[in-house]
């Protein structure tokens, strides 16, 4: 099991040949309070930086983007229902939606979890 | 001039928000608190016990000079010569097609007015009441006070414990009071719906007024992330988003603040605009929707007409804390003004559903004089 960031601030979990997605702990707390979420349906195709899913704030909208290329076999509903759980639990159970990915070496041009702790220190 | 080479002024309370764990942004060239410890629980915390907000990126003007009242009722429709010492009305500065230059607040006070107009707008209109006053009316931009605002049901009790006397003022009305030998005007009014004071108090003395505040348990400091919410809640128009040159008091639906007398005799920029449309109508109206789902609409989302066609927009949106649900103020022609209209909405190329709902969302809970007392 190997997890991934990009700089857009979503991280990515990869478990064999699927991977969850979520927004980074620096994301929500830069987003604030979550009140909305709209995550992919099963079945549909992403290419790598797509728009994938939305997420509100009180404040303000954000895209989440497709970190790398698949095809989507799940969006987490519970998030749909309870928005907060991204608050509180960004990369548990305020995850967004699982991919089987189509390519595994775009994971290549992703950072580690070290990498991105040091990236978000220079914002 | 862009953002970044923008120079941003500090207000007299920066160290203390930042002390106080705030987060500064940008905003109507100063550094201003967004939010503290999060919007929601800021907003919900100010409805139920007190918010203590720092506006001191407001401009406080005072004027005097002869006939002001006159002079000033050429600029500003309020009917400021019923208005008594001591009593504050809502009002606008309007251009000479009846445009709205800016929303304030204006206070007699002894020979004096005392205006309270926005931040973003401040210099603009004291451009204006120069250039469109005559020079025997001296205004002073007080630039040396701050301003706080104290907002809740708890407010009245929490300022009482420092200044005695302010609970006997009733909603609109102001006077002079001390704390600690300092003065500080305090009037019974604010932007949030609830009962609260505004406190114009020297810059020299805020922070030690806001550490005296704060220090009860009642208040917490309260971002603008908060005080825009609240305000949407409370159905009250926000100058640059509902209110422009474009717009009217008629068709931002603010006729209230234009006097009987006013009504009758004109005489104030933009009168013969105003009047005819108060007797005909405007083109479009102020409204507030409910829109459903749970996803907020913006501020920038059109308004459909029923062949898709952009007949209105959306000037504030968001999500209500006190309602769990999105809210907006949007202008929209008059025929779909109604309240109970449904009402479609497109926002980046998605459409919702929405109903013209009367406003204000949350009840507005004023410290307002008993009848007939």
């Amino acid at each position: 099991m190997s997890l991934y960031f990009t700089k857009d601030h979503e991280w990515i979990r990869v478990e064999g040949d699927v991977a969850t997605v979520g927004i980074s702990d620096h994301a929500q707390a830069a987003l604030g309070d979550i009140v909305f979420a709209e995550v992919p349906e099963a079945g549909r195709t992403l290419s790598k930086g797509d728009d994938a899913a939305v997420v509100e704030s009180v404040k303000a909208a954000s895209d989440v983007y497709a970190p790398v290329s698949g095809e989507v076999v799940e969006g987490n509903a519970a998030i749909a229902d309870e928005p907060s759980l991204i608050n509180s639990d960004p990369q548990g159970a305020g995850w967004f939606f699982k991919m089987k990915l189509s390519d595994e070496s775009e994971l290549g041009g992703l950072m580690d979890e070290a990498a991105y702790q040091d990236w978000c220190k220079t914002l | 001039m862009s953002d970044s080479t923008e120079t941003l002024a500090q207000l007299p309370l920066d160290a203390w928000h930042r002390a106080k764990g705030g987060r500064m942004v940008p905003f109507a060239g100063y550094e201003m608190p967004v939010q503290y410890e999060g919007i929601m629980a800021e907003h919900l915390w100010t409805r139920e016990y007190a918010g203590l907000f720092d506006v001191s990126h407001m401009g406080q003007l005072l004027f005097h000079g002869p006939d002001l009242d006159t002079e000033l009722e050429t600029l500003l429709p309020g009917d400021l010569k019923a208005l008594k010492d001591g009593r504050l009305r809502y009002s606008m500065l309007l251009t000479e097609d009846g445009g709205i230059i800016d929303d304030l607040m204006a206070t007699r006070r002894g020979e004096h007015f005392y205006l309270v107009v926005n931040g973003a707008t401040k210099h603009g209109d004291i451009d204006q009441f120069r250039s469109r006053l005559p020079s025997t009316i001296v205004m002073d931009h007080m630039k040396e006070q701050a301003l706080l605002a104290l907002q809740g049901p708890k407010a009245v009790d929490a300022l009482d414990a420092l200044v005695p006397g302010v609970s006997e003022l009733s909603f609109m009305q102001a006077g002079l009071f001390h704390w600690d030998g300092k003065p500080l005007w305090i009037s019974r009014s604010g932007y949030t719906g609830e009962d609260g004071f505004e406190i114009s108090v020297s810059s020299r003395d805020v922070e030690a007024l806001a550490d005296a505040l704060s220090a009860d348990e009642r208040v917490k400091p309260i971002g603008l992330g908060a005080r825009d919410s609240l305000r949407l809640e409370a159905g009250l128009p926000l100058y640059g988003h509902d209110l422009d040159t474009e717009t009217t008091p008629v068709a931002a639906d603010l006729t209230f603040a234009i006097g009987k007398r006013r009504r009758n005799d004109g005489g104030f920029a933009g009168a013969d605009r105003i009047l005819a449309e108060l007797a005909s109508g405007a083109i479009s109206r102020r409204v507030g929707l409910n829109v459903e789902g749970r996803q907020p609409v913006r501020e920038g989302a059109m308004v459909l007409d029923a062949e898709g066609n952009e007949v209105g927009k959306v000037t504030s949106g968001g999500f209500s804390p006190s309602l769990q649900r999105p809210i907006a103020m949007a202008y929209v022609p008059v025929a779909l003004a109604e309240a109970g209209t449904a009402i479609t909405l497109s926002q980046r190329g998605k459409l919702f559903q929405a109903t013209v709902a009367p406003m204000p969302f949350v009840p507005h809970r004023y410290h307002r004089k008993p009848q007939g007392a």
